[in-house]
């Protein structure tokens, strides 16, 4: 296992347990008591750290080396799932993966982002960050969705589209606009899980649904903590500052009303009950797939584009207005 | 000591009537360090007379470049607000209050309506003076309700893109702006009202990767910078040196992003040209609708 520097009593607590654990399989000490209290210990210990983290310990625990990935979720969740290939156009991104699976009996099509698990298979998978045939790959496979009227399940994890050259020649921009505008539009219903990293126009990309829903250890916002350090403050150092500004936990973009739901993760994280985890997710998805398929084309997508359009803080000055409209051009 | 003398001291236009251009009689080019007089700047449409080089303007000297005459500003009320108490180096609320002293502005997008070779047209055109010209709650509501204005009174509509992009101070909210205008711009498509999308430099990040490339039109003034991720950033990644003309929109333009691309000067021109051959579908559509 690996532990994080925040949870560092833990990492303590489990040294201890695998010493007793060793003693008992050595069988001359009864030792089932004390393992028994400090698992109760450990329980604690855990419930105490994840009750409080700030910010910057969510961005962490949401790059956990051994967190769940989109694969994963989906081959867990999926009694037969194919994987389908490129975007017709360019070639197929490994950053974004997708296909075609059958979940508790529904047919079902999948889209996200794709980590590696160990060093190569991160390089392979471009660290996550898609280029722009990955987004053109994810919309034509929710198109394919929309002509055979099956949901679509998107599953985000990026920190960000890739700022790469090719991917500015081939249209990284046009890409992500271009699937947010057709998303908005899907005659299917369309479902987002933030389940890692949220960063910008990335996780945006495959993001715009009828419902959005955050696991609890994710986070989403406009810019990741690091770079917005080192625009902001024009240095590295102030991320775990960023972390808190940006206001990009779950519990946050649930408060500010920007995603519908938070999905509770397991005592200490995803990545330590991964197969709960994805039961956890699963029962959720069904549950929500449901619930739209009953609501009609139509309503759907206008109760889609309302929820957008209405999301935003601002205020309305009357006074200014006046002393504005009698300014008028007058160039000839 | 320097050829020219200054016969003014200080700034002489009323903060009102500011333009984005520099400020004093004398514009010496950024580009090819050539000096000109203000007014022929002025009367060049803001490009430099020796090296043809746009300089940055901002969204009034468009809507006086573009319309016929008098034009008509519209949801100016709506005021960005600090929802989430966003402290970095400064406030949010000091740097708005700021933006605001500066530019005269009340954000960093401006909506009006008026016509084009006697056809009428919406603009929504952004400074990016006012905070980098960065996409917060305020840009997204101007937008949107400019397209449900649109739609109503069937008018065209054009947005003049010049943004960095997101604005972070508002985060979250600033990124679902993105979602947002792209998601009403599908209601204009709907309503079969064209929308043209004119890029200017520079236009990156959430505003490239939303409203400004959806244009049913996209077109962009010479050598903008255009792109999703800015040039630092992709330097920084792949640690090579950038080529030359990247990102820039004859850059854009052969990659296949836009249209065309359009010299300041025949840019009213262009816009009634685009109007007029619209306009029958425009009409077309209202006759049915009706």
């Amino acid at each position: 296992m690996i532990f994080l520097d925040f949870e560092e009593p833990l990492e303590k607590l489990f040294e201890q347990l695998d010493k007793l654990k060793e003693v008992e399989e050595e069988g001359i000490v009864d030792v089932s008591e004390t393992i028994k209290e400090l698992e109760a210990k450990i329980n604690s210990t855990r419930k105490e750290i994840y009750g409080n983290l700030t910010g910057w310990q969510r961005v962490l625990l949401s790059r956990h080396p051994e967190r769940p990935y989109t694969l994963y979720y989906i081959n867990q969740m999926c009694s037969k799932f194919i994987e389908l290939h490129g975007d017709r156009t360019f070639s197929d991104d490994k950053a974004i993966v997708g296909g075609i699976g059958t979940m508790g009996g529904q047919t079902v099509v999948f889209v996200g982002h794709q980590k590696g698990v160990n060093t190569k298979m991160r390089q392979y998978r471009n660290f996550g960050m898609a280029n722009p045939e990955g987004y053109r790959k994810a919309l034509r496979l929710m198109k394919l969705a929309e002509r055979f009227d099956l949901p679509v399940v998107t599953l985000i994890d990026t920190m960000g589209a890739f700022p790469g050259i090719e991917a500015e020649e081939r249209g990284q921009a046009e890409a992500i606009a271009r699937n947010m505008f057709e998303m908005a539009q899907l005659r299917v219903p369309i479902i987002c899980v933030i389940i890692g990293e949220g960063a910008s126009g990335g996780a945006i990309g495959i993001g715009l649904g009828d419902k959005v829903f955050m696991l609890e250890n994710t986070w989403y916002s406009v810019i990741s903590p690091e770079s917005c350090s080192s625009i902001l403050w024009r240095s590295w150092d102030q991320k775990e500052l960023a972390a808190e500004a940006l206001k990009l936990t779950a519990p946050d973009m649930l408060k500010m009303g920007l995603i519908d739901e938070i999905i509770n993760e397991p005592l200490g994280g995803a990545h330590t009950a991964p197969e709960e985890m994805a039961k956890i997710l699963k029962r959720h998805l069904k549950k929500t797939i449901t619930a739209l398929s009953a609501i009609p084309k139509d309503e759907l997508i206008d109760r889609r584009i309302n929820k957008y359009a209405s999301m935003g803080v601002y205020e309305e000055q009357q006074e200014a207005v006046e002393e504005k409209n009698s300014k008028k051009g007058t160039k000839k | 000591m320097g050829w020219f003398k200054r016969l003014k001291d200080g700034i002489q236009t009323a903060t009102r009537n500011k333009m984005e251009a520099p400020e004093g009689l004398w514009y010496k080019c950024k580009r090819c360090k050539e000096t000109t007089t203000m007014k022929e700047l002025r009367d060049n449409y803001f490009k430099c007379p020796s090296c043809n080089y746009h300089v940055r303007i901002g969204s009034r000297d468009y809507f006086h470049l573009i319309f016929d005459g008098q034009y008509k500003l519209m949801f100016d009320e709506l005021r960005s607000v600090d929802a989430l108490n966003f402290v970095d180096l400064k406030p949010y609320p000091e740097r708005l209050e700021a933006a605001v002293k500066k530019t005269g502005l009340t954000d960093a997008i401006s909506v009006a309506v008026g016509k084009v070779a006697r056809k009428p047209l919406v603009i929504a055109a952004m400074d990016f003076s006012f905070i980098g010209g960065s996409m917060g709650s305020v840009v997204g509501e101007r937008i949107a309700k400019a397209i449900d204005y649109c739609i109503e009174k069937r008018i065209p509509l054009m947005i003049i893109s010049k943004s960095g992009g997101a604005r972070m101070m508002e985060s979250a909210y600033s990124l679902m702006q993105m979602a947002k205008t792209s998601a009403k711009l599908t209601q204009l498509a709907k309503a079969g009202i064209p929308y043209f999308s004119f890029l200017t430099d520079p236009t990156t990040g959430g505003v490239s990767a939303s409203f400004a490339m959806l244009g049913d039109i996209n077109f962009a003034e010479p050598e903008a910078l255009i792109g999703f991720a800015g040039p630092r950033v992709i330097k920084e990644t792949i640690k090579k040196d950038l080529p030359e003309g990247f990102q820039r929109s004859e850059f854009v333009l052969e990659h296949g992003f836009l249209d065309f691309i359009i010299d300041r000067k025949d840019l009213k021109e262009r816009v009634g040209d685009l109007l007029a051959m619209f306009q029958s579908t425009t009409k077309k559509e209202k006759a049915q609708s009706s």
